[in-house]
Formats: structure tokens, C-alpha cells, sequence
């Protein structure tokens, strides 16, 4: 006979197995469906693109995002207009800072606050929306009950306090936005887990006294990955914009770093004159936007291939 | 039906309690004071000020005085506009931004409605993909960004429309504000509603109508629409938010004197009591409003017991 | 065929299905021949995959988006294949009317059964709103629902999912149509909802007159109420005949397979006997019999050509390279 460490290892291993199986003919069929989505791949191209861009392009301009070219700034809309001769190529903001090297430096930031928000949002919304819909009952309801009350509350109003308040620090604003955002996945991932609980190999592991905080790691949150991941993608251009959001209303980035909702804020202001001040980061905005958008739905008809 | 409207109304009481207590516990434990920053004020006459907005007693004592003001519908004065109270200030902002709202939101759930389920009942054509293509433009444009170009476009470009202000809400005031808060949720809803009426286009039942004889018209109004609409229903809430908070948008925007407004300047000036009260206009509008969510969802769904 | 007939209420020629999927056509149906006629009870029996719910879909003009139709369906001498939506509307529920698999979704739930009931008559016959609420309570009595008035107010939800398949039976009856196609009624009730739907259906085929085509996998259901069977597999015919010859003499290896895999409480066999293996894949068809993979008779012969569908009885027709009394050299 088995000890019972054996059983626990033994089924434990098996329902991996299963998991596994189940997973990979999942992923691959996915994949299959992914790639043949043409709107998809050429966004996903898209994107790696404007990061690259974005991580890269500094490098090859001559200006610094916070030098100043004095030149430029004694007439902004003739000399400071885009430019290839003097390495203005985006042409330079009305403090004669070059707008190309500043918009990829906005863009890492902005990219950098979608994808820690959508991380920080997916890290306590899986596991909140896990613990909840596999733990069940008393708990299940106290835990939706708490979701509720914070979802009637006007979060953005509170990072707005917040940044007001506690003065603007990026790190404030990943933590800030990835708490407004992790309540819908939570549901999300709850929804999923109810569903999975009463699959054999969960039960399987349950029965042979696998540790609760286990069979939420290693069995449920594994299973739920496919949505979280589509819901991430859905979930980064929104914390793309809430920054921007943000930023628009002077409260994100300090001065003399930037992002794309801050250089859009002051590109507004000189709209009249200096139109590229605004066309050149809204561009990007608005493309990295839409490319997150059709990555999303291309993931989610892959993953999930219902008729649309 | 009533005793569940009553349940989900007296279910929001505890939610707004635990609102106003984070929010009033949040903004006080703010270092600085309202008053700090005025150099000019001698100490006593700060002191006395201080004694007189109760800001000289302990922060839970100031907590109940605030509470006890509150039940009586006072949200207490400014601490920045002297010679008013909150309650004058949003009872002269609120208006402006309640009618933007609601404009934005009718256009939003009309058009929002109306572009998704043509767009779901000529799937694949090049009327499903030009609505859907505007939607997905209409996503990625957020307020912050349609607004100068509504300006660029309606006052610079051409004089056709006022820049900002708002004249008593006259409409040449009222388009543009209209159209930067409502164009990505019109976006949202289409999308929403072209996919659930795919969705319960083919489900069985539509089937089965379909097998009776009846005209499509009957079915997509009389068969299709109410379950195609529960996800809308479902995003009214969270597009009630974001009108909202919008708002602020466009209120720094075009001037049109809203609650976005005095909230922004409450809060770069500290003055606790307006951040507060619009803080918790809000969460009462978006609980109340959840709660109307919620009773319409049990009135179009029979599944749902109460 | 020989059978055509000028008093058939329903000729079905040559009825073809394809469907285009990104992986190409699929036929659904193959080269599909038979009539009914008035009062009749046509049994179409096939394993799921078969084609036959296909056949009834494409009847009803209810076919999905990539579906093509070939062929003729002529009721009542005009061809309802060709029609268009209006037309067909006409005629749908009205002389064709038809009963789902699943009774659990087929029903609005957003919508009270006795409205779903009504509007079927006030379309169809032009009846006021009270008159047709008398007249669907009388049709739920009909089918046997207890307390049929205040039913009418209520929900499917708060249905069985056998007093739903009522619902769904007593709305295909309301205008009493000329024919009724019944797609697996009893697949999704438990047994003995089953045998009280089916003896329903048998008192209502005599009350009003109806001719059904009935579509299952259950041969047993086929047995107790059909005057004529269709043996379908892979989308095409296997064997054709009145049921009497088809339960008591068949003479295809596919109908005897299935047959013999029917459990018998008489027989003494403790064997379940199966017919080993799986339909082809309709994607790619094996040239040939489509069954010669699964035919315990398979010759070369069988993967070289599909057997015609002949006629080798009076009233009955095979598709077999095998003669009825073993293979010929």
C-alpha cells in the first residue's frame, strides 16, 4: 500500500497530466487560429515595432529628452517645426526639447504603466477572483460583497486625491491604476474557477488533501490563464489611457520626463501653432491603442472560438 | 419586486458609509492643512480659523462632526471659496454637469444601440465593417484627445461652434462637450451590442422563431433584443463612471463650470470639504445608479429570483 | 424513382447539402430521395453526423449562413428549396411546422410561453389576442400540460424540460400543419418523458391528420410510429422501405448492425453487440461505400464504387454492392 505522501504525489502528478493534455491541444489549436488572423499578427508586428522605437530611437537622435535647443526656441512654429536637418524629426515642443526623443521616452513610460498596471490587476484580481470561487459560501459572498462596495466607489477620483495629495511618483501611479483595475478580473477569474471546481482532477486533489492554497496555485489559476491573458491585453491600452488620464490633468510623470498623455496635454495647448506637438504623440497613442485592441480580440477568438 | 428594489436600495447605505469614511480618513491624513500655505495670515487669526472648521480637534472628532453635518444634508463650507458652501457650489455646478451627462449618455446608448445591431444584422458587410471600424477608432480616442481635436476642428478650422463656456446650456455650448464624452462609449455599446446580437441571433430559440414564420423584424425586436441587451445593461454602469469622470475632462476642457472643476481645484488647493462632497455626490450617483443597473437587469431577465 | 406519385404531400429529389467551411465543402447530405404522403410517417435513422437533422434544417429553409442546398423538395407541388424568406415564412409553422432537439433552449426565455404560442396564430390565421389565447390553452390541453391556463403566464424556466417539448409540440400544432418534422424529440427527456411524447405525437398524428417526418437515432422510437424508414449514414441513403421491411427483413449490413446493436432483455447474449469503429470524417470522404470500413461484408469492391441505391423489392431500395442473399461472384 501507498503511503498517503504517494497518493497526494501520485494524483497530484496525474492531474498535472491531465492538465497538461487538456492545455496543450488548447494552446496549439489557439495558435493555429491566432496566426491565421491576419489583423492580429500585423498588430502584434505593430506593437513590437513601436516598442523597439520606443526603447531604441533615443539612441539614434542627437538631442537628450530634456536639452533644450536654444536655437529652436526663439521662433517654435518655424524653426522648431519637424525637421531632418537638425535632428528635430518630430520637430520640438514650445521649450525647444526635441519631440522625437520625447515621444519615445513618453512611450516607455506609458508602455511601461500598461503593462505593470495590467500586472499588478492581474496578479490580485487572479488570485482574489481564485481564492474566492473556489474557497465558496460565506466566504465567496463576504469576498463579492467587498468587490461590490469598491466597485461603486469613484476610484479615479481617489488617484486623483492621491496624486494631489501624496505627490506624483510613478510607482504610486502603477499601484494607483492596477487598484482601480483588478476588480473586473477578479470576477472574471471567479466566474471561471466556479466552473473548474467541480472538474474530476480538482475534486481528485481535494480528496486526497492537497492544501487549499495549492490547488488554487497549481490547478485552478493555471486553468483560468487563458482568459487572464486575453483580459490582460483588452486590459493594457486601458491602463495605457487612465495614465494618460492622468497625466493630461498635470498629476502623472514629473517634469522633465514625460508620457504620451502628458505630451498630449501640452500639445493641445499649442495646437494652433505647433500642430506636431500634438499629432506626433497622439499618433502613437492612438495606434499602440488600436493594435492592443485587435491583439485582444484576436487572442480572444483564438482562445475562445465562439462566432462572433 | 419591491421588497428586492428595497433590499438593493438599503444595501447601499453601508456602501456609502465606508466611501465617506475612506475618503474623509484619506484627505485628512494628507500632510499639510488647507490653510498652511497662506503665509499672510497671522497665527491667531489661524488658530481661529482652524477653531472654527473644528480643524484644531482630533481628526475623529472632526470625522463626526462631518457625519453629523452630513445627515442634515451639510456638506459643510469652503475652505477655499469663502463665502460659500459646498452645498451652493454643487448646487450651481451640478446642473451643467448632470445635463452634458445625460446628453452623452442618451447619444451613447441611442447610437451605441442602434450602430450595433445593424451592424450584427448585416454581419461581415461593408456596413458591419464601417461601424465597426469607426468603433474601434472611436475606442482608442479618449476624451482627453477628442476634445482639442473638436476644438481644432468645429472653432479653429471653422467658426461653426463656440470653443468653451456654456450660456445656460445653450446647444452651440453643448455639442462638443457631447462628443468628447460620449464617442468611445458610443464605440463600447455598438461593439457590445453587435456581439451579444450575433450571439442570440444564433441561439435555438431564434431558431425556433424563425421556424414559426415570423418576419425578421418581429424577431430581431420582439425575440432578440431584450436578451441581446442584457450585456449593454451590464455596461451602463461602468459607462456611468467613466461619463463621470469625463467629466473632468471636460470641464478643464471647454470651461463649462461643472463638478470637474471645483473637484480639480479642490484638490490642488486642499479644500478638504469639496473634494468630499463632490466625492461623495459621485459615489452616491454611481451607487444609486448601480442599484437602477441591477432592478432593470431583474426586469428584463425572468431568470433572475428576487 | 417509381415511387413519384401525384398525391404526395411531400417529393424530396436529389436533395444535396454542402456546406462551405475554411477547411472546404463538406457534404451533409448526398443524392437524397423520398415522398410522403398525406397521414404518413416517414423515419429517418442515422448516428449523429448522419445528415439528418441537416435534411430537416434545409426543409425548413433554417439552414446556417454556408449552407447550399441542391436539388428539389416539391410540397405540395411547388418547390420549397427555391423560395425566398417571404415565401417561406408563409408556409413555415403553417402547413411545415417542426420540434427541436433540445427543448431546453429552443423556448424564449425572455418571453411567456403563452405569448410565444400566440403569436404563431395571430401571424398565421389572423386571430385577435383573446381568441388565440383560447385557442393555444386548448392546444396545451391537447398535449396533455395540466393546468394549461395558468401556464400561459409563465416562463419556460419554470418548465420541465419534458412539459417544454409539450410546449414545443402544442406550438408546432397550433395552426395544424400538413407536416410535421420532428428533429430527435426525446433526445434530451428522460425515459419516460420520452414514451409520453412519443404516444403524443401518435395520438396527435391520428387527431389531426399530420404526416411527420420523425429524425432519431433510436430505432425503437422508429418502430412504434413510422410507416416508412430511411436509413441514413454519412449523408447518404442506406436503405429505404415501409418499416415492416426494414425492422423485420433488412437486408443492409449497416441497418442489421444496427439492429443487432439494440439490447434485448429476451436474448441471452450478455454481449452488448456494437458496430465497431466511427463515421468517416465528412471532410474526407473515403472513396466508395462509406461504410465499407465499419462492414464486417467489405470486399474490394465496396472501396472501388458506392453501391446505387436500387430498388430490389417492390417499395424497397438498398445501397449495397452485397446482393440481398450474400455476395454473388
Amino acid at each position: 500500500m501507498m503511503t498517503t505522501k504517494d497518493k497526494i504525489q501520485a494524483v497530484e502528478q496525474f492531474a498535472e497530466r491531465v492538465v497538461e493534455v487538456e492545455g496543450r491541444s488548447l494552446w496549439q489549436d489557439a495558435r493555429r487560429r491566432f496566426f491565421s488572423n491576419h489583423a492580429a499578427v500585423t498588430s502584434l508586428i505593430i506593437l513590437t515595432m513601436i516598442a523597439a522605437i520606443a526603447l531604441l530611437g533615443p539612441f539614434f537622435s542627437q538631442w537628450n529628452y530634456d536639452d533644450i535647443d536654444w536655437e529652436a526656441l526663439s521662433d517654435i512654429s518655424t524653426l522648431g517645426r519637424p525637421n531632418i536637418e537638425n535632428g528635430h524629426y518630430f520637430g520640438t515642443d514650445t521649450l525647444g526639447r526635441d519631440i522625437f526623443v520625447r515621444t519615445m521616452q513618453g512611450g516607455q513610460i506609458s508602455l511601461l504603466v500598461g503593462i505593470m498596471g495590467s500586472a499588478v490587476a492581474i496578479i490580485i484580481g487572479t488570485l482574489y477572483g481564485a481564492a474566492s470561487g473556489y474557497l465558496g459560501g460565506r466566504v465567496d459572498s463576504v469576498m463579492m460583497r467587498f468587490l461590490e462596495i469598491l466597485n461603486s466607489f469613484p476610484f479615479m477620483f481617489f488617484v486623483i486625491i492621491l496624486m494631489t495629495l501624496f505627490g506624483r511618483h510613478i510607482f504610486l501611479i502603477f499601484v494607483a491604476i492596477g487598484a482601480i483595475s483588478w476588480l473586473d478580473m477578479a470576477r472574471i477569474v471567479r466566474g471561471q474557477t466556479l466552473s473548474l471546481k467541480n472538474k474530476e482532477y480538482i475534486e481528485a486533489a481535494y480528496a486526497c488533501g492537497v492544501s487549499t492554497p495549492k490547488i488554487i496555485l497549481r490547478h485552478i489559476v493555471p486553468n483560468v490563464l487563458g482568459i487572464v491573458v486575453v483580459y490582460a491585453t483588452l486590459l493594457v491600452p486601458n491602463m495605457i489611457l487612465l495614465e494618460s488620464f492622468i497625466s493630461f490633468l498635470g498629476l502623472g510623470v514629473q517634469e522633465p520626463m514625460t508620457s504620451w498623455g502628458a505630451l498630449i496635454s501640452e500639445g493641445a495647448q499649442n495646437m494652433e501653432i505647433a500642430i506636431w506637438q500634438l499629432a506626433w504623440p497622439l499618433g502613437f497613442l492612438v495606434v499602440t491603442l488600436f493594435c492592443f485592441n485587435f491583439l485582444g480580440d484576436g487572442l480572444r477568438d483564438a482562445l475562445d472560438p465562439k462566432d462572433r | 419586486m419591491l421588497t428586492f428594489i428595497s433590499k438593493r436600495i438599503l444595501e447601499a447605505i453601508p456602501t456609502l458609509l465606508i466611501l465617506i469614511t475612506v475618503s474623509f480618513f484619506l484627505m485628512h491624513s494628507a500632510p499639510g492643512s488647507p490653510f498652511s500655505s497662506e503665509r499672510t495670515l497671522p497665527p491667531e487669526v489661524l488658530a481661529n480659523i482652524n477653531a472654527k472648521y473644528h480643524l484644531d480637534e482630533p481628526v475623529i472628532n472632526q470625522y463626526f462632526y462631518y457625519l453629523g453635518g452630513l445627515l442634515q444634508g451639510d456638506l459643510g463650507p469652503s475652505f477655499r471659496y469663502k463665502d460659500f458652501t459646498i452645498n451652493e457650489l454643487i448646487a450651481q455646478s451640478f446642473p451643467v454637469s448632470a445635463e452634458i451627462g445625460i446628453w452623452s449618455f442618451l447619444v451613447a446608448l441611442l447610437i451605441g444601440v442602434g450602430c450595433g445591431i445593424i451592424a450584427a444584422l448585416r454581419q461581415n458587410s461593408w456596413l458591419d465593417y464601417s461601424v465597426m471600424g469607426f468603433a474601434n477608432l472611436g475606442i482608442v480616442l479618449p476624451n482627453f484627445v477628442l476634445a482639442p481635436l473638436c476644438i481644432l476642428f468645429f472653432s479653429i478650422y471653422n467658426q461653426w461652434l463656440p470653443p468653451g463656456g456654456w450660456n445656460g446650456g445653450a446647444w452651440p455650448y453643448l455639442v462638443m462637450p457631447v462628443i468628447a464624452m460620449s464617442t468611445s462609449y458610443i464605440a463600447q455599446i455598438a461593439r457590445i451590442t453587435r456581439g451579444s446580437m450575433i450571439e442570440t441571433m444564433h441561439s435555438n430559440f431564434i431558431r425556433t422563431a424563425r421556424a414559426k414564420g415570423l418576419p425578421k423584424y418581429r424577431i430581431i425586436f420582439q425575440h432578440a433584443l431584450r436578451p441581446a441587451m442584457l450585456p449593454v445593461i451590464s455596461y451602463l454602469g461602468p459607462a456611468f463612471v467613466g461619463i463621470v469622470t469625463g467629466s473632468v475632462i471636460v470641464d478643464v476642457y471647454f470651461g463649462t463650470g461643472g463638478i470637474g472643476q471645483h473637484f480639480i481645484n479642490g484638490a490642488l488647493n486642499r479644500d478638504y470639504s469639496m473634494v468630499m462632497g463632490v466625492t461623495i455626490l459621485v459615489g452616491t450617483l454611481t451607487i444609486l445608479f448601480n442599484a437602477i443597473v441591477d432592478i432593470l437587469y431583474a426586469v428584463i431577465d425572468p431568470k433572475i429570483r428576487y | 424513382m417509381s415511387l413519384s406519385n401525384t398525391e404526395n404531400l411531400l417529393e424530396v429529389t436529389n436533395l444535396r447539402v454542402n456546406f462551405r467551411t475554411p477547411d472546404g465543402f463538406v457534404t451533409a447530405v448526398n443524392d437524397l430521395n423520398f415522398t410522403l404522403e398525406q397521414g404518413q410517417t416517414l423515419g429517418i435513422v442515422g448516428e449523429s453526423g448522419s445528415g439528418k437533422s441537416q435534411t430537416a434544417f434545409a426543409l425548413m429553409g433554417l439552414l446556417a449562413g454556408n449552407g447550399v442546398i441542391e436539388g428539389e423538395a416539391r410540397f405540395k407541388g411547388q418547390n420549397i428549396l427555391t423560395l425566398n424568406e417571404k415565401a417561406m415564412n408563409r408556409i413555415r409553422s403553417k402547413d411545415i411546422a417542426m420540434i427541436f432537439q433540445d427543448p431546453m433552449t429552443s423556448l424564449n426565455p425572455y418571453m411567456k410561453v403563452g405569448k410565444q404560442l400566440m403569436e404563431v396564430l395571430m401571424l398565421h390565421k389572423g386571430m385577435s389576442k383573446a381568441e388565440a389565447f383560447e385557442a393555444s390553452v386548448k392546444m396545451l390541453d391537447a398535449v396533455k400540460m395540466p393546468e394549461a391556463h395558468k401556464r400561459m403566464n409563465m416562463y419556460p424556466h419554470e418548465f420541465s424540460g419534458g412539459m417544454r417539448q409539450r410546449v414545443m409540440i402544442a406550438m408546432a400544432l397550433l395552426c395544424q400543419p400538413k407536416l410535421l418534422i420532428a428533429d430527435e424529440p426525446t433526445t434530451a427527456l428522460d425515459v419516460t418523458v420520452q414514451a409520453q411524447i412519443l404516444t403524443l405525437l401518435n395520438e396527435l398524428k391520428d387527431d389531426f391528420n399530420t404526416s411527420i417526418i420523425m429524425i432519431t437515432h433510436d430505432l425503437g422510437v422508429v418502430a412504434g410510429l413510422c410507416d416508412k424508414v430511411l436509413v441514413m449514414y454519412a449523408g447518404q441513403t442506406m436503405e429505404y422501405g415501409t418499416a415492416e421491411d426494414v425492422f423485420y427483413r433488412p437486408t443492409h449490413p449497416y441497418t442489421q448492425g444496427l439492429l443487432n446493436a439494440i439490447p434485448r432483455l429476451d436474448a441471452d447474449d450478455e454481449k452488448l453487440s456494437t458496430i465497431p469503429g466511427n463515421p468517416p470524417n465528412l471532410l474526407q470522404m473515403p472513396s466508395g461505400c462509406p461504410f465499407q470500413a465499419r462492414c464486417e461484408f467489405a470486399k474490394d469492391r465496396c472501396g472501388e464504387s458506392m453501391p446505387e441505391l436500387k430498388e430490389f423489392a417492390p417499395g424497397q431500395l438498398r445501397a449495397c454492392h452485397k446482393s440481398v442473399d450474400g455476395w454473388v461472384a
